[in-house]
Order: structure tokens, then sequence, then C-alpha cells
């Protein structure tokens, strides 16, 4: 295991390290010290290396990850796994607002909290938050899942496209267009499959269903193939 | 952007542990706010029945001394000035407003940045650094203290325009965001008396708590009326002669963060500025949510 401290180093020189590893890299476990809330640590990476953050992270950890697997031992600030690709990133705290905004694919664990607009824009991401989620979450999400194993705040899902919300809690409103849909025997299989996944311990058949009613503005789903 | 901190001892006396303390928070905050800063302070109450004046003059060369004698003949001095270059504290044993009358009248160019029992308020054109050392903010004692650092949006890059801002005794605000509903707020709390002396948003947000806290409103009760009346996107710390206060607007598009542990409370807009703090690591950490008043008062 390769120990990086930033105390001692800049943020920009260890993510220049992870980004130097090829596919065939024996240096494949990674651990970063005395993060502070630093931003941008552990961005942009490509290969299916695992870094553990020792502490808070500040702003847009993880972003843009591809392959890696990036975990967060505290808290993390706004835009944790921003634009994620693939690979993996979990936060063991909670984390504050746009997490995983317009993720694009791979798995997003927050195993705390996430503040406002948790999976804001996502694209493709998988979404698994063990405790409650703030307003305006999933805002204008066009694809993907967002699992939440707490509540929702206010304006859940709103402007939806395609993308799916499961909700175990409370959900304080929804948001314009979303509404809850049929939860069925396979939603609950997928939503278990997903816990499973993100190894956060709920009972999937407590989960609602919340998807778009699709009326919104001149969006058609029969049109998809014309936008 | 700007960035805000706010350091808060629960209890006990005024402790130098907050200057240095205080000092490295605004220094985080410096990318959030390059082009002015500013701090308050909350020390040592001035004599029974006296109150404290922070002054400023626009050039650091400014003669405070013969400035002290002059205003020592009209407003008996409770205690000896000190001077901080363009800043200067006062302790005067008269309520404050035959003060401003005669600022006024005498010396247009002297101007009041905070007034009270405990306050003192600095604030200038440069970076965090610079403006905390320019005061010597690392030797300063207080129980509680606000910084802020500005990237100007909404008003010009001048002292004036720096934060914080202070409107009435003891009570001061910093703030991250813009108000969009303040000339029309800043005329109604006119007629209500309260002065204003720039055009700058976050001062009318200042006036307000002032107005509402001589309605006799206590601190919390004061910020969900602000909720109500104050139209725009903020992170406000205020700070009052025992107390302390956080409120993010409805949408919470500013950040911030908060952070307790036995002994004090920690506001900042990233968590960097608070893991200067010595204990950060065993501190409860958590965002305050939008819309909510916290509040916490010294034992």
């Amino acid at each position: 295991m390769i120990e990086v401290d930033l105390a001692q180093s800049s943020v920009r020189a260890l993510n220049a390290r992870l980004h130097q590893p090829t596919a065939q890299t024996n240096q494949l476990y990674w651990q970063v010290l005395n993060p502070n809330g630093a931003h941008a640590i552990a961005v942009g990476l490509t290969q299916p290396l695992q870094i553990e953050i020792k502490g808070h992270a500040g702003y847009y950890c993880g972003g843009m990850n591809a392959a890696a697997t990036v975990i967060v031992d505290g808290h993390a600030g706004t835009g944790v796994a921003e634009n994620i690709m693939s690979g993996i990133v979990r936060v063991r705290g909670n984390a504050s607002q746009s997490a995983a905004a317009s993720g694009r694919g791979g798995l997003v664990v927050i195993e705390g909290n996430a503040g406002a607009r948790c999976g804001i824009s996502m694209k493709g991401v998988t979404i698994v938050v063990g405790g409650s989620v703030g307003h305006m979450s999933a805002f204008m999400g066009q694809t993907g899942v967002l699992v939440v194993c707490g509540d929702a705040g206010p304006n859940l899902g709103d402007s939806l496209y395609e993308a799916e919300i499961f909700v175990a809690g409370t959900v304080a409103s929804l948001g314009a267009d979303c509404t809850e849909t049929d939860m069925t025997a396979s939603d609950a299989e997928r939503v278990a499959g997903l816990l499973g996944r993100a190894g956060i311990k709920a009972d999937a058949a407590r989960f609602r269903h919340y998807g778009s009613a699709r009326r919104l503005y001149n969006f058609r789903v029969d049109h998809t193939a014309e936008y | 952007m700007c960035g805000i901190v706010g350091l808060f001892f629960k209890r006990g006396a005024a402790t130098e542990k907050l200057g240095p303390l205080l000092s490295g928070m605004l220094g985080q905050m410096s990318e959030r706010g390059p082009d002015s800063a500013g701090f308050a302070l909350y020390g040592e109450a001035a004599p029974d029945g006296a109150f404290k004046a922070t002054l400023h003059a626009p050039d650091r060369g400014y003669d405070w001394a013969a400035f002290e004698v002059e205003l020592g003949g009209v407003f008996p001095l409770a205690a000896p000035a000190r001077h901080y270059g363009n800043h200067a504290v006062f302790t005067l044993d008269r309520a404050p407003s035959p003060l401003f009358d005669w600022l006024d009248a005498h010396h247009p160019e002297v101007g009041v940045f905070g007034f009270g029992e405990h306050i003192e308020v600095y604030k200038d054109v440069g970076s965090p650094d610079a403006v905390a050392q320019r005061f010597g903010l690392e030797r300063r004692s207080g129980t509680h203290g606000l910084g802020h650092t500005r990237m100007a949006t909404e008003s010009a890059v001048t002292t004036e325009h720096s934060h914080p801002f202070s409107t009435g005794p003891d009570l001061c605000l910093v703030h991250n965001g813009s108000l969009s509903n303040y000339n029309r707020v800043r005329q109604s709390l006119r007629r209500e008396g309260i002065r204003f002396v720039t055009d700058n948003d976050t001062e009318v947000a200042a006036g307000y708590l002032t107005w509402r806290l001589h309605q006799g409103m206590a601190l919390d009760r004061a910020l969900e009326a602000a909720l109500a009346d104050l139209d725009g996107f903020y992170t406000f710390a205020v700070g009052t002669g025992n107390g302390f206060a956080i409120l993010r607007d409805p949408i919470a598009c500013k950040p911030a963060v908060l952070a307790e542990t036995e002994d004090w409370v920690a506001m900042a807009t990233e968590y960097r500025a608070i893991a200067t703090l010595p204990n950060a690591s065993a501190a409860e950490i958590w965002e305050p949510q939008p819309a909510t008043v916290y509040c916490w008062r010294r034992q």
C-alpha cells in the first residue's frame, strides 16, 4: 500500500501520481492521510486503483472517476463523485450538496446523509444513500437509479426525465412531474441487489418507487429517438 | 464566492486562543475572497456604562493622537485609545448617538465600523492574511469572533464595503451571497431610524436584525423573521455580545459547515477552515439545514 500524506504533499502532486499507473500496475492500493477538507482529491482516475482517504474531504472528491474505487473515511464536501463515469465512490460519513452530480455510470454510496441536490442531473449513475437526502434530489435526473434508505427532502425528482428513485422513508414533497409508480417484485429485487452491492442493510420491501410522469413541457418518451 | 468563518467559545472569560485560531481559519478562506477581508472580535467588556467604538479613517497614517485630544475634549474617554493604522478603538462613557452626530459634523472622514460593550470591528482591502496581520489579529483575545473574506459581486471593493457589518450595539453580521430586495428593505429601515453608510446589501441585513433586536426580539426570532423579509441567497453568520447564530436561505445555495465540541462552536464556508482548529477531528460536524436558525448563547 502506498501512503500519501497531504500534510507533506500537495493535492496536485497526489493526483499526478494517481494518474501515472497503467492498466498493468501493481500500485493498486493507496491511502491518503490528513485530507483536512482539501478539494479535488483523487479526481479523474482511469485505472482500477483503490484509494482510501482517511478523514474529511473537500469539494469534488472522486470527480470524473472511471474504474477506480475511492473511499472517504469521513465526510465529503460539495460535489463528491461529480460526473463519475464508472467505478465506485464511497463516503462513510455524510456528503454535502450535489453528490454524484451529472454522474454517467458507476456506483456512489453515501453511508450517512447526503445534502441538497443529491444526484442532480444524473445520467446513468447508481446512487445508494444509507441515510436521508436533502431538497431537490435527482433534479432533472435523466437516467440511473437513486436509492434512499432514509427520508427525502422537498421537491424530490423535480423535472425528472427517466431516472428512477426508490425511497424507504418519507418524502417531504415531490417536485414537478415526479410521481409515485408501482413497486413491483422485480423492482424490489433490483433494490435488494443494489443495497447488496452498496453493502448497506435495509429491507427492500419497504421502498417506494418514484419516476417521471412524462407530462412536463414537451417531453414525450415515445419520441425519445428524435430528441 | 466569499468565505465566512466564526468561532464561539461557549463559556469562560476572553481567551488568547481566539485571535490565532480565527486568523488561521480566515487564511484558509483566502481563495474564496482575496480582495478584502475583515473580522469582528468580542473581547473584554468596556467599563460599566461605557462602550467601545471602532473608528476608521481613510489613510493609514491618520493622526489618531490629535483626534483623541479633540474627541476627549467633547466626550469623556473611559480608557486610552488603541490605534491600528487606519482603525482606532475609543472607549466612551456616553451613549453612542451623540458621537455619530459629532463625527458627521466635525470629522466626516471618520466612520464607525462597530460599537458596543464588547465588539471591535476591523476590515480593509487586501488579502485575508495581510488584513489579519495589519490589525494584529494573532495577538487578540476574546470570547468569540467572526471573519469574512470577500470576492465582491454586488458593490465596490472598498474598506467600507468589506464585511463584517455592524449596525447596532454589539451586533455584527457576515454574509456569503447576495440579497435582491435590499433597496426596499433599506428604505423602510431608514424610516425606522436605522443608519446606513453604504449601498451594500449585507449592511441592510445587519440593519434589519438591529431593528428586530431593538423591537425586543431574541436573536433566533429575529432571524426567523428575516427568512420572511429578506429575499436572496445567503449564508449569514451573526454575532451579539453573548450570542452566535447561523442562517442559510431556503434554497441553501451558499455553503456552510458547522462543528461543535464541548468547548466551542465553529462555522465556516468550507471544512478546511475548521480543520485548522485543535480537536477538530473530535468535533461533531454537520451541514446546517436550509431555512433553519442555529443559535448559541454563552453560559
